[in-house]
């Protein structure tokens, strides 16, 4: 089991997107990734990728514009 | 046949050879692709110029096919804004702020589109009539026809023309 950190802080979209699909890729099943961003979009835009993989979102907190998602991939 | 239990399919016509159209066209495929789908783009008249490498090939071509070369953008990052292009001022003070904003360029998309496995096709058709050979275009593209767009489109949870 490798648990992943994703720093997406400076990007827009798609990119926060785009490094989470990319950097799941050569993850497996049960591992949890952390994903920081602060693109304004990230919010509903993660739940529509986790919702859209079949992952779960263990956690998604924002704090000084910053968001942060826990996301376990199933 | 469309597979149930295959990843979904979008495709996008890309028709408009606008800078702000094809990045439009290029942000929906990266994200369809970082999604889970399977994307293609199918480049048809002024979109197939998002596609040049950059240069003039030298390959057969009449005296109109070769001005029309010579007239269009010859690569990605010499595309027109579709409004307030104002001569290439608007379309340098749209970079400036892309940039300024964190966001990909229109050829950085297209890079990542790629590596996305966004399938790149380029209309055969349309390059005999815009005066464009492959020679011109980016290796790792396809060169097709509408069926095999069709083909692909039959099975699409959505289908996007770019105008």
């Amino acid at each position: 089991m490798a648990d992943e950190t994703l720093d997406c802080t400076g990007l827009s979209c798609p990119m926060p997107i785009v490094k989470l699909a990319q950097t799941t890729k050569s993850m497996e099943a049960g591992e949890t990734i952390t994903v920081t961003a602060d693109d304004p979009g990230f919010e509903p835009d993660v739940q529509a990728w986790v919702d859209a993989q079949g992952h779960e979102l263990k956690s998604l907190e924002e704090e000084g514009g910053v968001f942060t998602a826990v996301i376990e991939l199933k | 046949m469309p597979d149930d239990n295959g990843p979904k399919k979008a495709t996008l016509i890309v028709f408009s050879g606008t800078m702000d159209k094809v990045m439009g066209a290029l942000i929906v495929a990266t994200t369809a692709a970082a999604m889970g789908m399977e994307v293609t783009m199918f480049f048809t008249f002024w979109g197939l110029s998002a596609l040049k490498k950059g240069g003039i090939a030298d390959c057969e071509r009449n005296w109109m096919q070769k001005m029309l070369g010579w007239m269009l953008p010859k690569k990605a990052a010499d595309l027109p804004l579709s409004q307030l292009h104002m001569a290439g001022m608007g379309a340098g003070m749209m970079k400036k702020i892309m940039e300024q904003q964190n966001m990909q360029s229109l050829e950085e998309l297209l890079e990542t589109a790629i590596d996305l496995d966004v399938r790149m096709i380029a209309c055969q058709t349309s390059m005999s009539a815009m005066g464009i050979c492959r020679e011109e275009l980016l290796d790792n593209i396809e060169v097709a026809g509408a069926a095999t767009y069709v083909g692909e489109a039959q099975d699409g949870a959505f289908n996007l023309f770019i105008s």
